[in-house]
């Protein structure tokens, strides 16, 4: 087991390094002033100069890549050309707010993904069945942007339930960092983004839980439960799902790691304080330390993401190895 | 437990040489078949010509010139008119007409579509026959090659190469193609593998068949069934994509496609009142990933028959 930790984890550093290699060398090979993507192309050209040689980028391509390296593993990825503050600094807590949205994102995909799913195989080869099932797979083929589009236009805008931007309110101050999170505004922000990244989520749970809700249902055990007489909601939740839901609960730390980079849009969307937001904002505004910056950061919780959902798998089916 | 086993798998052999054999007019008597049956496809496949059909004649369709500013009739610009019969879907903030707009909004998500799943495809498929075919060093290179491409998340990946490079819908074709071909190679290398053992494979070799000829001639055409439906599913993938990098802000500036207008709609705030602005082409986008879903759903059919007994 340990050894196999170890060779997964060293698998995971060496694919971070490699996509931290070809992040380097996009932004320095790309056409144009090179250096533009390190040093701020509209300070003075003496300026310039200046940051050029303090920063070392007369050096060659290949010094720079490893002074990159050595920096990054030190948590130094330049300096962001929009906040002229260390980017590590302005990304640090938008790094909490995407894990925030996400997590609660999840949490709501995966409570009503498995409760319908269940009640799905329950009723298999119903309308009912192929109603729920189209509407999960329309949020998930839908684009997530245009569904945040139409929930703000409806909850925010025509009913005004909602606000539509943002993770509070304007001229907010929070009491403590407990009170950031927890309090009412915090929801209230909360409830629109993390409803639209659910919806588009859900189909994976629902879809997964009801087809191993059919397997677990046509097992012996189920027909004792029957014979013994136990209402059907006892039997459906009490003892099938309890079953069934392993699978859809290991599928749901490798699924994380996916949903991170896709919900770049709905943070977008709803001007999410996050990761996602900043990389957009990064890109339109040629911050490219702060772009190159956030986009590890992602690649990151990516890859941290799948090595916890591949151990949690081994460790709950040691049938599964790595060679 | 056994029985319904080996029944199925008769069935695949069967249906394997009906695909092969048969050659492409089979193929399409089969899924002629699939449509009659299944509603969904039928709806499916209807939806995705009447797509067709809208981009190629869209300049004869779209009442208006996309980038005209509509005037009433008192001289004033038709701002934010809602739909009327002039202008069936309304009009936008600077009085031009949302229904030219996304009439002309098929051509781009059809052409980013249809070309970068080709490319996708083409560069997976070909990956995964050699990938498959050679083995040992080759293979284990080109799927750490495909796993690390997996590493990189798609959306972020996609709006970092287009901010670099200028925005254009032939920047946003090449950051797709470059990292999704690694999902179709992976299939395709599995499948080589399967077809690579077959008899007929280890008979061609034995009779001096060159590498090449044996990857290309005879295993390749065992594997285009299933690189097609792969292409399907890299269609709506791709529109998807494209809708989501104009949506940001980085399509090109010179065409009109749904999520540009989609963009343009959100910077401007149109979303407040002029729901006409935000609808059209979003429902547009969700009717041909939907078509192409439900198309590539009985074309899969086609392809891997153990579907089929549902």
């Amino acid at each position: 087991m340990i050894k196999m930790v170890l060779k997964r984890l060293g698998q995971t550093i060496l694919s971070l390094v490699v996509v931290a290699t070809i992040i380097f060398f996009m932004f320095r090979l790309m056409p144009g002033d090179p250096t533009a993507a390190v040093v701020d192309p509209s300070i003075s050209t003496e300026a310039r100069e200046a940051m050029i040689q303090r920063l070392g980028l007369d050096q060659p391509l290949y010094q720079q890549y490893f002074s990159f390296l050595s920096d990054a593993v030190r948590g130094d990825l330049g300096r962001s050309f929009y906040y002229r503050r260390p980017v590590m600094e302005v990304i640090g807590d938008k790094v909490i707010n995407t894990l925030m949205l996400m997590l609660s994102a999840m949490l709501i995909a995966y409570v009503i993904g498995i409760l319908v799913g269940a009640y799905l195989a329950w009723k298999r080869g119903s309308k009912k069945e192929a109603t729920l099932i189209s509407i999960a797979l329309t949020f998930r083929s839908a684009p997530t942007f245009w569904v945040g589009m139409l929930f703000i236009m409806f909850f925010s805008f025509r009913l005004g339930w909602f606000p539509h931007s943002g993770m509070r309110s304007s001229g907010y101050e929070a009491a403590n960092t407990f009170e950031v999170f927890f309090s009412l505004d915090f929801l209230r922000h909360l409830f629109l983004p993390a409803v639209v990244a659910g919806l588009y989520f859900l189909a994976t749970p629902l879809l997964m839980m009801r087809n191993t809700m059919l397997e677990v249902l046509g097992e012996d055990f189920i027909e004792m439960c029957h014979a013994k007489g136990l209402k059907e909601k006892v039997i459906l939740y009490r003892h099938a799902a309890r079953n069934a839901l392993l699978p859809v609960v290991t599928t749901g730390a490798l699924f994380l790691g996916q949903a991170i980079g896709g919900q770049v849009l709905i943070e977008y969307v709803f001007g999410w304080p996050g990761l996602g937001t900043e990389i957009i904002q990064a890109a339109q505004r040629h911050d490219y330390p702060l772009a190159q910056a956030s986009f590890l950061l992602i690649a990151l919780m990516v890859m941290i993401m799948n090595f916890l959902a591949d151990l949690l798998y081994s460790y709950l089916d040691p049938r599964i190895t790595y060679k | 437990m056994t029985e319904p086993v080996v029944e199925n798998l008769e069935e695949v052999k069967v249906e394997r040489k009906d695909v092969k054999g048969g050659s492409l007019a089979s193929t399409f008597k089969l899924f002629k078949d699939v449509l009659k049956r299944d509603k969904m496809a039928m709806f499916g496949v209807v939806v995705l010509i009447f797509f067709i059909l809208v981009a190629a004649f869209a300049p004869l369709i779209a009442p208006y010139d996309p980038y005209e500013m509509n005037r009433t009739e008192d001289g004033a610009i038709a701002r934010l008119e809602p739909p009327s019969a002039q202008h069936w879907f309304g009009t936008t903030n600077l009085g031009r007409d949302v229904f030219s707009q996304v009439v002309m909004g098929s051509r781009i998500a059809l052409l980013v579509g249809f070309l970068a799943a080709f490319l996708v495809t083409f560069i997976g498929t070909n990956v995964g026959l050699i990938a498959g075919y050679y083995g040992g060093a080759i293979d284990n290179f080109l799927m750490r090659v495909v796993d690390i491409m997996y590493a990189l998340p798609f959306i972020p990946f996609v709006i970092i190469l287009v901010a670099l490079l200028d925005p254009s819908i032939w920047n946003i074709i090449l950051a797709i193609s470059l990292l999704t071909w690694r999902t179709v190679a992976r299939i395709i290398r599995s499948q080589v593998l399967s077809v690579a053992n077959r008899p007929f494979i280890k008979a061609a070799k034995v009779a001096g068949a060159s590498d090449l000829r044996i990857m290309y001639k005879y295993i390749a055409p065992n594997i285009i069934p299933i690189a097609l439906l792969e292409m399907a599913f890299m269609v709506s993938w791709a529109i998807l994509a494209e809708a989501s990098v104009s949506f940001i802000g980085f399509g090109d500036p010179d065409v009109i496609s749904w999520g540009q207008i989609l963009h343009t709609s959100f910077l401007t705030g149109a979303i407040r009142t002029a729901w006409w602005w935000v609808i059209p082409p979003g429902v547009a986008i969700v009717l041909v990933l939907v078509a192409i879903f439900f198309t590539a759903r009985a074309f899969e059919e086609i392809v891997n028959p153990r579907l089929r007994r549902r």
